[in-house]
């Protein structure tokens, strides 16, 4: 597999069928590991990051994981940003220094960060609400990876990680929503007060220190020692459901209430993606978060959650770039996203062009 | 928690490190740590010249101004990457997982803070390492098997290889 080959499919976390994939766009979880005979990043030195890059594709290998390894530091700004727009790797390993990388298997459910704040950041998203069957990959990825690691673990304090933060189950579970009704309410800020009460925080669409968009956003635990994994999962297992059915009742609400208003706002952003000769990639995301509502609530019917997943990530500014095959200046770029919304969305309207 | 020495509660925790660098933790009380640090001292004096240094600066901050044991913790070292108490403080990361131990009396009430709790409960690797406690009773222990079948003491030699067994077998739990 070469990078070069993803931008075909959308990955696992947008495919968009997964359970209450109308609500929930992905879950995620993610483990910090890191190998007990070696400092943590701040403290490595250049050799030493080497030697953990070393150690961990091997044990990659005779895992029999399946992975396919690309060396994040010697690749281009270009295909950097492209991994961080499929949520694949973190803009601190993007931004990082010196050896580091990321594995990913080839349906893009499981990478494994290297050297990124931790020797090992091991993640999986699935699409929809499955944050059990996540946590079952991603313990048995897990495993097989530590049968051939020494990794830094104390009985008293558990997994060692870099931060404080994270030690424990070194564990982070996350549910990426989309909750454009409730955006309209103002009962949203009260819900996420709630929500820190019980040790969950509430974050943008590529987790820490990112700003909400579009209605998109991550709820994830903050507690990872003291509470086994399965418990932790729970916590969110529990509230989620919770958000679904509020999400579900004000879009109702708005449809018997504001019905006229609600049409007429869907039905602009859907005109505007197909008729703009310019667009920048934040107002595609915020009309393609409309557009994504009213489909949901059967105010667009030509168009489906899938296909409307596709432009979501293919309208990224890496992803246009690497689907043209060259970089592009900001201009460039607004007037390219405008000729490819243009182009995919009547090719989906009236069926791909005949070959 | 007590002394690994006696009944007396611990005030130190010391990572003695070999020149292989291979540690061990020691909890200790206020004497106990003195006569260890006199002890490693004789045993061997350079490579753990710079440990015993260091934790008879724990000890000579332990217990008498608040102001100097501040300014001691700040100034502590870890002996194995070298993060002082002050660069984690100024960067929120650690330097190397022995860092947990070497300012376990800082990061302590840092993770109750965190977290609500100061003890692991979930998953553990498979290849888990042992308590402190365990490690050094297997190394001794491998060491006396050697001996006995050496000195052809058969009998004891069994008896060891039982005990072994019987702590390996213990690794798991929590």
């Amino acid at each position: 597999m070469t990078l070069d080959e993803l931008p075909r499919s959308p990955g696992e976390w947008l495919k968009g069928n997964g359970p209450e994939s109308d609500i929930v766009i992905c879950s995620r979880i993610r483990l910090a590991r890191n190998l007990a005979d070696f400092p943590f990043i701040s403290k490595a030195s250049r050799s030493e990051k080497s030697e953990i890059v070393t150690q961990i594709r091997e044990s990659i290998s005779e895992s029999n994981s399946k992975l396919n390894y690309f060396d994040v530091e010697r690749m281009s700004e270009l295909d950097r940003q492209f991994l961080v727009e499929r949520h694949l790797i973190s803009r601190e390993l993007k931004e990082g220094e010196g050896p580091r990388g990321v594995a990913l298997n080839d349906d893009e459910s499981a990478s494994i960060m290297v050297n990124e704040e931790d020797h090992l950041r091991v993640q999986v998203m699935r699409s929809g609400f499955a944050l059990l069957q996540a946590w079952e990959q991603i313990d048995d990825l897990d495993n097989r990876l530590e049968e051939h690691l020494d990794i830094a673990f104390s009985q008293e304090l558990g997994y060692l990680s870099a931060c404080p933060t994270n030690v424990g189950t070194g564990i982070r579970v996350g549910v990426m929503l989309h909750l454009p009704a409730l955006g309209q309410t103002n009962h949203l800020d009260k819900f996420f007060r709630a929500l820190q009460k019980i040790n969950l925080s509430v974050r943008g669409l590529h987790g820490e220190g990112t700003q909400p968009y579009g209605d998109f956003y991550q709820i994830s635990n903050q507690q990872t020692l003291g509470k086994s994994e399965p418990e932790l999962i729970k916590s969110l297992s529990d509230v989620i459901p919770q958000l679904i059915e509020y999400e579900r009742k004000a879009r109702q609400t708005l449809l018997t209430e504001r019905r006229q208003v609600l049409h007429d706002q869907v039905s602009r952003a859907y005109g505007v993606l197909k008729t703009a000769h310019t667009i920048s990639s934040e107002e595609t995301m915020l009309l393609l978060s409309s557009v994504r509502m009213g489909i949901n609530l059967g105010l667009i019917d030509d168009l489906e959650i899938a296909q409307v997943n596709e432009l979501f990530i293919n309208t990224q500014p890496a992803h246009l770039q690497k689907i043209h095959g060259q970089t592009l200046a900001v201009d460039e770029r607004n007037v390219l996203r405008a000729s490819f919304l243009r182009k995919r969305l009547t090719e989906m309207r009236d069926g791909p062009p005949s070959e | 928690m007590k002394c690994e020495r006696c009944s007396k509660p611990v005030t130190h925790h010391i990572t003695d490190i070999d020149k292989n660098g291979d540690w061990q933790e020691h909890h200790l009380c206020h004497d106990h740590a003195q006569t260890f640090l006199e002890e490693s001292n004789e045993i061997d004096d350079k490579p753990k010249k710079d440990v015993s240094e260091l934790a008879k600066a724990f000890i000579s901050q332990s217990g008498k101004s608040a102001v100097a044991s501040e300014s001691a913790t700040e100034k502590r070292i870890c002996p194995l990457c070298k993060m002082t108490f002050q660069e984690f403080r100024n960067t929120g990361r650690l330097g190397c997982p022995n860092d947990y131990v070497i300012f376990r009396e800082e990061l302590m009430p840092l993770l109750e803070n965190i977290h609500d709790e100061t003890r692991h409960c979930g998953k553990t690797p498979h290849r888990a390492p042992r308590d402190t406690q365990t490690q050094t009773s297997l190394i001794q222990l491998r060491n006396d098997l050697k001996k006995s079948i050496a000195a052809e003491d058969y009998e004891l030699a069994a008896r060891v290889r039982d005990q072994i067994k019987e702590l390996e077998s213990r690794k798991s739990v929590s």
